[in-house]
């Protein structure tokens, strides 16, 4: 009761951020600051520059701040690793009171000395929390006198919490990113290699995807930043092209690459059967290469065929479904009604943290009339739509899984904790079996 | 994974390897959970909230609902003012909570807004309340943060109005889950003694499913009646650590006198809970509590060569490890390694003696072991490494140690990430220590069957 009073009260400055399809005419209103006082779903800064960086697998990612901001983000990621496994200890300076009055910067070098004399890592990330910069730290002139003391790379990533939304850290770490990033004067030819840009590799997307490519012909230079390591990183430029799987993330590291080292990008997706394909034959296309096109094809055909059996059984059971969307990026949003789609099921509320313009555009075009659409939508606003709308599932994060639960409507993850690929063909059968399994679940019977 | 941890220990200045801790300010949260019709509210950056909230989420599976002040460049440099100031006319205009429960982040702190000067020139409807604590991130840890809660609903809430002192008890149960907080209302309703207890999470982060979702589910302290806390003949503080600076408070504005215990984990720790009650209120003990007692004593005679001997290492929060000891001693166990993440003295607060307390534990049964308050796991995993264990018990994070050296590893305390109905369950009590001799069998006999060679694999053990 409470909560309906809350969502009835939807205030005035929020009207802006919620829009029903066929209702208004103008645009969404996004990417401002959250309001004081509201139970945002939202991340911070330093959240999203760690998401971008923590696959990254041998470096040290060291937490410059009190310990919390390190002990939220140990290990959270469901990123795999094909070997170096130090991304997943959670380092932090731990900084205590006196550290607060007279500086950090002291412990931060021994910090990092430490650690590099205990791991001999090539590659420290320093990342700032909330009050470095208050403190007065200089993260930049104590990474840049380690880096020299010990000839390694230790790059600071300007991620203090207020700044901004997570899509400020998205462009913290790409910033971070690009500084790694060495021209060698090797291109490799034309046709045989890519960067694979905003895949973290939970639970192995990467690898899924860089097989594909392969029977295509295509080499995967460096995929940024799923179970990557510094050597590779850093030859990201001799690629030929970059794929840019989530947008929201690493357009910003895409469209640098452009300007500075003249490398082109192509918006892909590889979620759900559509947008797979698709993206397959767009790679295809763009290295205007037969037999490329003609794998391409073949590959389509044949993975198709592989999952279709399973995907018509699926949809069959789940037709009429309604689900309600609430991700970080708009590009995932986007995706995902497609997917839901081709499972016959319809969404009826889309919600994003981090959403752009364009892609609540492109949202609205997608789905049908009636649809709500919410930038940085808080609990209240989510129950009362799904309520609203009828919704029986759920996509979201760790802290949307229990308000569906308690509504009695079904929930599955599509971030950090997944547990199976959801990329590719297989990743469309595993999402149709995850969504089939909670919804279809006996358990919701005895609500 | 985590072969990444040497054997050779050598000093380190530079911070924290896989903490055993975390921020005050999510203790804070919690601790306002546990007030009826509460909202917690983060005064600092919108990415602190949203990561407790998570975090809490994650170990309770319960919706966690609080507000934040959504720091913004602006506010880190003129002060958060206004953005308290906004946040409190939004909370109750929308959210309508009975109160709201301000604590701070470290940068706000740093920052330095002086909050009780915030709250009394904003505006707060008629009936409603607004409380607060500084809850400084770089100070202590996640209990400093609740125990430091704790005090402010005291410090706001709690007032001497009768000439008289009544007949009832205060408890502050600590740092504990809604299972355990459970418990603990149960023993003392078996004793027929009146009580407040607060904070008190059962009913808010173990709520049923009802197919409704509410903001504020039925449980937690009222208002009214942590302010009756004042009127109380005695308070009981379970836990030095997160309960006894605000029972101190409590002694000092309104003269109620307080018994600082350990948190009632076995069967020693529990029987001087009851001693307390008993003596405080004169009332013999139930037959109810010593059946259970009883029980708990025939179940430990019935397994106790199980454990004699066994090493163990643990970790986890003061109190609880504090009475863990106590209990795994009692079990005819060798806890060798014991460590809390955090640290000891810590400024302005009264309490910090886990090093001593544990130390004069472990000689009264003449063991040698390594204690640690302040510590982290990469020293845990180091002196494993140096003097291997049978068992280790600790939250989540001790999975990696586990894993790396193969123990058996039985999940107690805050956070546990990956296994779930623990907070619906008790570890203190009568019955919360037959569950802990319950897991901890398990466990070891678990590995045990998988070690067996096939002669020596045996149905009756
Ligand atoms: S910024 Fe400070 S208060 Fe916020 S999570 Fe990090 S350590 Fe905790």
């Amino acid at each position: 009761m409470a909560t309906a009073k809350a969502a009835d009260l939807v205030f005035e400055e929020r009207k802006d951020f919620i829009m029903t399809k066929g209702k208004q005419k103008k645009n969404l209103k996004c990417d401002s600051d959250s309001l004081a006082g509201c139970v945002s779903q939202r991340a911070c800064v330093y959240c999203g520059a760690r998401v971008v960086l923590n696959p990254i697998t041998d470096a040290v990612h060291l937490v410059h701040g009190p310990i919390g901001c390190s002990s939220y983000t140990w290990d959270i990621r469901g990123s795999l690793t094909s070997g170096p496994d130090l991304y997943r200890f959670s380092f932090s300076t731990d900084l205590k009171e006196e550290d607060v009055i007279f500086g950090g910067e002291k412990k931060l070098a021994l910090a990092i000395d430490e650690l590099v004399e205990k791991y001999h890592p090539k590659l420290v990330l320093v990342y700032s929390t909330c009050i470095v910069g208050v403190i007065g730290d200089d993260l930049e002139a104590v990474c840049k006198a380690a880096s020299k003391k010990h000839g390694i790379e230790v790059i600071p990533v300007q991620s203090s919490g207020f700044i901004g939304n997570k899509s400020a850290g998205y462009r913290a770490a790409c910033d971070a990113l690009l500084r790694l990033i060495k021209p060698d004067g090797i291109r490799l030819k034309k046709t045989s290699s890519i960067n694979y840009l905003g895949d973290f590799n939970l639970a192995g997307e990467v690898w899924i995807i860089k097989n594909y490519l392969r029977r295509l012909g295509i080499h995967v230079n460096v995929a940024f930043t799923g179970d990557s390591r510094f050597e590779t990183l850093k030859t990201a430029t001799r690629a030929s092209l970059n794929m840019v799987q989530c947008a929201g993330s690493m357009i910003y590291l895409a469209q640098k690459m452009e300007e500075i080292y003249q490398i082109p990008y192509l918006n892909i997706s590889f979620l759900g059967l559509e947008d797979t394909a698709a993206s397959l034959r767009k790679t295809a296309s763009f290295f205007n290469d037969e037999s490329i096109t003609a794998s391409a094809e073949e590959l389509i055909k044949k993975e198709t065929a592989v999952v279709m059996e399973d995907i018509r059984w699926y949809k069959e059971k789940l037709q009429g479904k309604k689900a309600a969307i609430y991700v970080g990026g708009g590009f995932k949003a986007i995706s995902l009604i497609k997917q839901f789609r081709e499972i016959g099921i319809d969404v009826v509320m889309i919600g994003t943290q981090t959403g752009r313009e364009e892609e609540y555009q492109t949202i609205n075009d997608l789905v049908d009339e009636g649809a709500v659409v919410l930038d940085d939508a808080n609990p209240s606003e989510l129950e009362k739509f799904m309520v609203e709308k009828g919704a029986h599932l759920l996509v979201g994060g760790v802290k949307e899984r229990p308000l569906a639960y308690k509504l009695g409507v079904a929930f599955i993850d599509h971030n950090h904790d997944r547990k199976h690929p959801l990329s590719g063909f297989v990743g469309a059968v595993n999402f149709a079996r995850e969504v089939y399994s909670t919804l279809c679940s006996p358990v919701w019977k005895y609500v | 994974m985590l072969d990444c941890t040497s054997k050779e220990i050598r000093k380190r200045a530079g911070g924290a390897i896989n903490p055993a801790k975390t921020c005050q300010p999510i203790g804070a949260m919690y601790a306002a959970l546990g007030i009826h019709k509460c909202l917690p509210h983060s005064h600092g950056s919108q990415g602190c909230c949203s990561y407790h909230r998570m975090h809490l989420t994650r170990h309770f599976r319960e919706p966690v609902m609080a507000s934040t002040s959504s720091f913004t460049e602006g506010a880190s440099v003129f002060g958060g003012s206004a953005n308290l100031k906004t946040a409190i006319k939004n909370v109750f205009a929308i959210y309508n909570p009975d109160v709201m429960a301000v604590h701070t982040t470290c940068l706000s702190e740093t920052i330095g807004d002086d909050i009780p000067s915030i709250i009394k020139t904003s505006e707060v409807p008629e009936g409603k309340l607004v409380i607060h604590a500084n809850t400084p991130s770089y100070q202590g840890s996640h209990i400093t943060g609740f125990s430091n809660m704790v005090k402010g609903m005291v410090n706001y809430l709690s007032r001497a109005t009768t000439e008289v002192k009544k007949e009832q008890v205060n408890i502050i149960p600590g740092f504990v889950n809604p299972g355990d907080m459970r418990e603990i209302k149960g023993i003392v309703e078996a004793m027929g003694i009146k009580y407040i207890m607060f904070p008190d999470t059962s009913g808010v982060m173990d709520s049923p499913l009802t197919g409704r979702s509410v903001m504020y589910p039925g449980g937690g302290a009222k208002v009214e009646d942590i302010a009756d806390a004042g009127n109380s003949k005695i308070t009981l503080a379970l836990g030095s650590y997160a309960s006894s600076d605000a029972a101190h408070l409590l002694e000092r504005n309104c003269g109620v006198p307080e018994m600082v215990l350990k948190t009632p984990i076995g069967i020693k720790a529990t029987d001087q809970f009851l001693m307390a009650l008993r003596q405080g209120f004169v009332k013999k003990i139930p037959y109810q509590m010593e059946e259970e007692r009883g029980q708990l004593v025939d179940i430990l005679t019935d397994t106790h060569y199980h454990f004699h001997g066994k090493k163990a290492a643990l970790f986890g929060d003061p109190d609880v490890v504090i009475g863990l000891t106590e209990f795994l001693l009692s079990m005819g166990m060798k806890p060798v390694h014991v460590l809390t993440g955090t640290p000891g003295g810590v400024i302005g607060a009264t309490v910090g003696d886990f090093e001593k307390e544990i130390k004069e534990l472990l000689s009264i049964s003449g063991i040698d072991g390594r204690v640690k308050a302040g510590g982290d796991l990469f020293d845990l995993h180091q002196w494993i490494k140096n003097e291997p264990v049978d068992l280790l018990i600790g939250n989540t994070y001790g999975k990696y140690i586990a894993r790396a050296e193969d123990i058996p590893f039985v999940r107690v305390g805050f956070p546990i990430l990956d296994r779930s109905v623990h907070s619906y369950l008790p570890i203190v009590g009568y019955r919360g220590a037959m569950r802990l001799v319950e897991m901890i069998s398990g466990a070891l006999l678990d590995r045990a069957d998988r070690d067996a060679a096939e002669e020596d694999f045996e149905l009756v053990m």
